[in-house]
């Protein structure tokens, strides 16, 4: 059975109640929609990571400006788009956190945490001019899933090293 | 899990027993004011012991990885104890597995400390 279009947008406040805020909406969402366990706590922590970006890198940590949360699911995938207000970024400046270099660093792995967790990726510009990024994780059961419909994300590929 | 951290001395090693979410707010805050009052008290033989803790974020790993330098910057070690698999997991594909010194025995564990 086809499952119904279905979306839901919110505005954030940035502050850090708001990392929270979202992953318990999209974990309800993921889980009406048939996800399991293990799949939820992979969505929910990568839109942790997206709204952690968007407070921090994105807004600068700024009240005045806001996080936009969308979420979409079709027949097919469960996506989730987190828009901030600041400057933006390209993803191939986005260090290595694997790279040696890196290893030890205090921050940086959020964007590798979403890669490897979600089922596809990306950043593009938003309309507010900050950053967009939108991710998507195939339904259980839709054509594109895996056949147990679990990935490890250790077999995920890291991410590359642009630049 | 309500989130905690609490010290008990086992020889010349200091075991932090925590507990809930080490994520954004809060639980890295803990984390980072448990090992700062740690390091002030000259306690650089840190064992922690995250079998209660279920979940760790990006800010959390990074957190960790501050204690980590903060300690070795002190000449001291840090150690972990008890991952749980979610834990253990992201470790592992962020390659700080092999960084940390991790344990699962907590007598093996504080007999590894210099």
């Amino acid at each position: 059975m086809a499952q119904e279009q279905k979306h839901l947008e919110v505005v954030l406040d940035t502050q850090v109640e708001s990392v929270n805020l979202a992953e318990e909406m999209c974990l309800r969402v993921a889980e009406a929609a048939g996800f399991d366990e293990e799949m939820c706590y992979r969505i929910g922590m990568s839109v942790r990571e997206g709204v952690i970006n968007a407070f921090h890198y994105g807004n600068q940590e700024r009240p005045d400006k806001k996080i936009h949360l969308a979420m979409d699911i079709d027949d097919e995938k469960f996506t989730i788009r987190v828009m901030d207000e600041g400057k933006g970024f390209k993803l191939k400046d986005v260090p290595d956190p694997l790279a040696e270099e890196n290893i030890l660093s205090t921050s940086g792995r959020g964007i590798f945490l979403m890669r490897a967790f979600m089922d596809e990726f990306d950043v593009v510009s938003g309309r507010t001019g900050g950053a967009e990024i939108i991710m998507s994780k195939w339904l259980p059961g839709s054509a594109h899933a895996p056949e147990n419909g679990q990935s490890s994300p250790s077999s995920q590929e890291s991410p590359r090293k642009d630049g | 899990m309500a989130l905690y951290a609490t010290y008990r001395d086992v020889g010349e090693v200091t075991v932090v027993d925590m507990g809930g979410r080490i994520t954004l707010g809060d639980g890295s805050a803990l984390l980072r004011k448990t090992v700062r009052q740690l390091l002030d008290d000259n306690r650089t033989r840190i064992l922690i012991n995250l079998a209660d803790v279920d979940y760790i974020d990006s800010s959390g790993i990074g957190e960790l990885v501050h204690a980590f330098t903060s300690v070795h910057n002190r000449q001291g070690e840090l150690k972990l104890l008890h991952l749980t698999k979610k834990v253990k997991d992201l470790l592992q594909i962020t390659k700080l597995y092999t960084v940390f010194d991790v344990h699962t025995d907590e007598t093996v564990a504080v007999k590894s400390f210099r």
